[in-house]
Formats: C-alpha cells, structure tokens, sequence
C-alpha cells in the first residue's frame, strides 16, 4: 500500500499519540508504584526481554545465523552488572561465605557505565567465540551456541570463581532502577540501535547473507567479517539486557540463566515472527504477559464442588507449550511474519475484516 | 595486442580421484568476449569456481590485469592422489575468498539463478554497492555516512535505469519473470563495477527470441561499462555470433582454442560434441 500525503500526517498523528498514550500510562504507573507493583514488574521484564528478543532476531532473523546463546550471554552481562554496581559497603555480606576477591572487591561503576560494560564483555566474548563456531552452518551453530552458553552458566557456578560470582550462592543487593522510566528508555534506546544498524548498509549486507550466502560472498560482502559483526553486535545488546536483568531482579545466581531462558527468547522471536522487530516486541510483551494469565492454571481448580484434576503447580506450562505448538503448526510465520507494524497495515486490516467473513461465507456455499 | 585482463595458467581441479578440470591454461584479453564451451559435466563451471575463488584450485595460477590473485600446488593428502596432467611443481599457495576476488574487479553471475530471493530488486543492486562505501558499522548505524548511502543509492536506481528495470524497483525479485531475473542477475554484477564479467550460462532457459535479445545486450553493456566478458554458453547461435574468441573443454581438458569460424571446423570438437569417441551428448 502507498502511503499518500494524507495518510503520513494521519500516521505522524497517530505515533505521536500513542507515545504520548505510552509515556503517560507510565508516567501514571510511576506515580502509584505502590499500587500497580506487579504490573509494573511484568511491563519491565517485557521490556527487557523485548531487548533480547530484537537482538536475537537481528541474528537468526535478519542475518539467517541460528544461534542460541542468548542465556550465556545474558549471563555475561548481569553478573558483571552485579559485581560492578553492588554497594561497597554491602560486598561483605554478599560474600559473606566465600569471602570477595581483592580484584573486584573496590571496583565500582554506576549503572549507566556497568551496562555499557556488561554489552562490552558479552561483545568481546561473542568475538572471541565467534571465530571457530560461526564457520559451522544452522543446527550446528544452534548446538556450539548452546553448549556455550551452558559452559558459561557452569563456569558461573564453578567453586573455583566463588570470591568472584559468589558460586551457587548468586549476587543479591543490585540496585533497582530508579524509576521505570530508565527500563522503557534504556530498552527502547537499545532497540532503536538495532533498528538503525538493520536499515543501514550492513542490515542490508546482514539480510544479502541469510538470502544466499554464496551469492552474498560474489557480491563483495566478506561472509565471515559480517556474520562476526552480527553476532558481536546481537551479543551486545543481550549483554545489556542481562544487566538489566539484573538490575530488575536484583538478586541474581547461575540457575537464573539456565537453556529455558534462551528458549523463552526463542518462542518470543517465533510467535512474534522470525525477521519481523516489531513482533519480537509484541511477542515478548504477550508472551510475558501471557505467562502470568496463565498462572490460574498452577492454582486448584474446584468448579461447583468439583476439583478439576489438572489444574496443578506446572500446568501452566503444559498449556504454554501447547499454544506455541499451535503457533508452529497453523501460523507458522507468528503474528508479524517477516512483516513490520504500520499505521497503514493496521487500518488495512481493519478495512478487509468485513470483507474476510464475506469471503468466507461465500465459500462456505458452495 | 591488447592488455591481459584473466591470465589462467595449468588450471586443475581434482575433487578426491576425480579431475574436473585438467591443466586449463587460457587468456582473456581487455575488451574481448570469451567464450568456454563444452558438453556436461565438461568442467566449465567448476573452472568458473576456481578463477572466482569459490573453489580452491588444486593447481595452478590465475592472474587479473597482470598480478597473481591465487595461487595453488597439491597439499597434504592431495600429494599422493594428483592426477592431473600438469606438473606438480612447490609454490607458495595464494587463496581469496570470492568477497576479495569481486573486490578486485571480476563479477559473475550463476547458472542457476542466486538473487536474494525475498528482497527487493533495488535492494538487490544496493546491496552489491555495500563492499564499495566508504562507511563502518557506527558510521552507517548512526548515519554519519548519509552522502555515501545518497550515493549509493543513486548509482543502483541509475544502473536500474540503464538496464530497463527501474520500473520494477518495488517487486520482490522472485516474483519477476526468468528473463528478467537474468537480466537482473547481470545488472547486480555490474553494480560491483567490475572489469571483467563471467556469466555462467546466461542464456540458458531462454527462447530464441529471448537468445537474440540477450546477445544484444551483452555486447551492448561491453561498450557501455568497458567490460571484457568471458562466458559459459551452450547456445552456438549466441557463441558464434559474439565471441571474439572461443575455448573448448572436454573431460576437464582443452581440446581446442580459436575464432568462431575455426572452432566450427575444427574435427576434435565436432567430435566432442557429436559423440564419435565418447557417448552421444543431446
């Protein structure tokens, strides 16, 4: 659809209304935290996961690299949030059982610098791996990442970095976010990046590679140089969302980041849509959302005096799988496709929903 | 005599005990269209492969406007299996990946069609400018680069533009039709400004009309872009009418080398090619 003169004012318009909309529902939140905690608490692991979610999709979405590291890096980043940012005065009692490391033991960073660090160490580790495992191709690459990451959580927990992690006891006492604006800016701030490196010359190279690599390698485009850098960059940004993670759990320790959170990341890419930034953003909120909606399944269920058997602690589950089993199996290109949200699209859709159930109908007559 | 544009010298190819490509020495000089021909399976791709560094030639050498770009001898358990006609003589090995070989000045296109699929056809012609820009990754991210990417940008849409595509700027590439997936298959190897171009089959799956046209505007974009154009065709009407010279490959060996009008007398490829020695090739 083109989008005509009329429609770019309308679609300003609208942008601009539904930030306003945003900024003022949080705006609102802020002012009675109290109040709306655990709402709050959901938005913000949304958007934090949002963050992972982009950066996976710039990975196996839009340079066709299926990796699954996202746990070991998000790992990377929270613990050196962790260290660097909890209190001086506090280390003590973090440690209390292991004793700290006369390394770290001063060192100290606001958060700000502690993010941007945490993306560095995820980045410089992601360069350094990324040598021997990006020359494997899809499953391959898929199983290197993934033992990676699982060497980087028992690596973590290993008694020998007791004064440094804390071994199995994990960190606690990060400092919060002051408020949740800095979640939401930071979060959408990283996104941004992301998009802009996706529309630039080299999102372009990215996407020539996931189309057809040889061809991709005939064009000028150096495969190993470009699959490095976006991995680098992937790895990055999911070092900062572990930081942030971090910050917004506070307490931290290795099983946080165990293979189920790089799977949760991947079931936000699939059901938001492989290629698609806007549906890894919806998807992550929905997919977060959806996981406490869901809690009413891990309660007993008695209706008029009978109790409904399934209805148990981890049922929740089941019946999450089984949504993104349906996911796979009917819609199979998740909500966005390869697709991104536009005022235009929305209004299309609103426009052909009259004329889908005539369709329909039609169809069904004959 | 003109310059040297692709010098290959003893080319061989062997894949385990097999010789695709047997001492392949041949020259392409600047301005001239060079055609290689052969029945299947002859070895005229995998030569491709080996000038545009998708393969690494077991032995030989090629070089491009007068300077080795690659360089090969047997190594390690290839030693004991060669079993090509060249002499195995020790050089130091001189490999490039194709990024750096298109990077050089030499753009090919495929015999089975390779666009990026689900991209646009502009986006198609822009991405083969990405190896030129002058740009890093903060740099384009952050859109310090916004002249380089103008730039760029107007170069594709004006090669689109040269090549009769710019009204179809829009279309997913795998949606247009054969002829024009060719056609913008050739243009995307034109955006990398090469100096010499190899098409592997260009006109395969084509009509005689479709033939016709095409051999027009090979010549055609020689003049324009100062190409020199060396090609794998099966179709002798195209071949003969704008060669300037023409090589014969059979099992991986040249058989022989000349003018259109030689190489159409010539018994041993009328032999290759009809099948009086070997089976009957269609």
């Amino acid at each position: 659809m083109k989008t005509t003169n009329k429609n770019r004012t309308r679609n300003i318009i609208l942008t601009a209304l539904s930030f306003a909309l945003v900024l003022g529902i949080l705006a609102y939140l802020q002012g009675n935290r109290a109040q709306y905690s655990y709402a709050i608490s959901i938005l913000e692991r949304s958007a934090i996961y949002a963050v992972v979610a982009v950066a996976m999709n710039l990975l196996n979405g839009f340079t066709g690299l299926f990796s699954l590291g996202q746990a070991g890096f998000m790992a990377l980043g929270a613990y050196t949030v962790g260290i660097l940012t909890i209190p001086v005065e506090l280390r003590e009692s973090v440690y209390y059982m292991n004793g700290i490391s006369d390394v770290i033991k001063n060192l100290h960073a606001p958060f700000g610098a502690a993010l941007i660090i945490a993306g560095l160490v995820a980045a410089l580790v992601a360069a350094l791996i990324g040598i021997p495992v990006l020359r494997l191709k899809s499953d391959y690459l898929a199983i290197a990442t993934l033992g990676f990451a699982e060497i980087i959580r028992a690596l973590i927990a290993s008694p020998q970095l007791d004064r440094i992690t804390n071994g199995s006891y994990g960190l606690n006492n990060i400092p919060k976010f002051p408020n949740i604006f800095y979640t939401f800016g930071i979060a959408a701030l990283c996104i941004l990046l992301i998009i802009l490196v996706i529309h630039s010359s080299y999102g372009r190279a990215f996407k020539a590679i996931r189309e057809d690599e040889i061809a991709a390698e005939s064009m000028g485009i150096n495969l190993f140089r470009h699959k490095e850098l976006a991995f680098v960059i992937s790895s990055f940004f999911t070092g900062v969302a572990g930081g942030m993670l971090a910050m917004f759990m506070q307490s931290i320790d290795s099983k946080t980041f165990q293979v189920s959170l790089t799977y949760d990341m991947l079931l936000i890419v699939v059901i938001g849509g492989i290629g698609s930034i806007t549906g890894s953003v919806l998807g992550a909120f929905l997919v977060t959302a959806g996981r406490e909606w869901l809690r009413f399944c891990d309660n007993p269920l008695t209706i008029g005096g009978v109790n409904i058997p399934l209805f148990r602690p981890g049922f929740r589950m089941v019946i999450f799988s089984i949504l993104l089993m349906v996911v796979v199996l009917f819609y199979r290109k998740g909500l966005m496709g390869t697709n991104e949200f536009s005022w235009d699209g929305l209004f299309g859709l609103i426009k052909n929903i009259p004329g889908r159930f005539r369709r329909k109908r039609k169809g069904g007559a004959q | 005599m003109a310059k040297n544009v692709l010098h290959m010298e003893q080319i061989t190819m062997q894949f385990e005990g097999v010789v695709a490509v047997n001492g392949l020495t041949l020259d392409v000089n600047e301005g001239e269209i060079v055609a290689l021909i052969g029945p299947n399976g002859a070895g005229k791709t995998t030569a491709f492969n080996c000038v545009t560094g998708i393969y690494e030639p077991t032995l030989g050498e090629v070089s491009f406007q007068g300077k080795t770009i690659l360089r090969n001898c047997p190594q390690g358990k290839m030693k004991k299996l060669y079993a090509g006609d060249a002499p195995m003589v020790e050089v130091k090995p001189l490999i490039q990946t194709p990024d750096a070989i298109t990077k050089m000045g030499i753009a090919r296109t495929f015999q089975n069609i390779r666009l990026f699929g689900n991209l646009s056809v502009f986006e198609n012609v822009l991405i083969a400018k990405h190896m030129r820009a002058k740009q890093n990754i903060f740099s384009a991210a952050l859109r310090l680069n916004y002249k380089e990417e103008q730039r760029m940008r107007r170069e594709a849409m004006e090669l689109l533009e040269q090549q009769n595509l710019a009204h179809l700027k829009d279309e997913i590439a795998s949606s247009l039709p054969y002829g024009l997936q060719r056609r913008l298959e050739i243009a995307r190897a034109l955006a990398t400004e090469p100096s010499l171009l190899l098409l592997d089959e260009p006109a395969a799956g084509m009509n005689p009309q479709e033939t016709l046209e095409l051999t027009q505007f090979i010549a055609q974009i020689r003049q324009d872009y100062h190409l020199s154009v060396f090609m794998i065709e099966h179709h002798m009407d195209l071949v003969m009418e704008i060669s300037d010279r023409i090589y014969v490959l059979d099992f991986g060996r040249l058989i022989a080398q000349g003018t259109p009008d030689e190489i159409q007398n010539n018994d041993r490829v009328i032999e290759a090619y009809l099948g009086v020695t070997h089976d009957a090739e269609n």
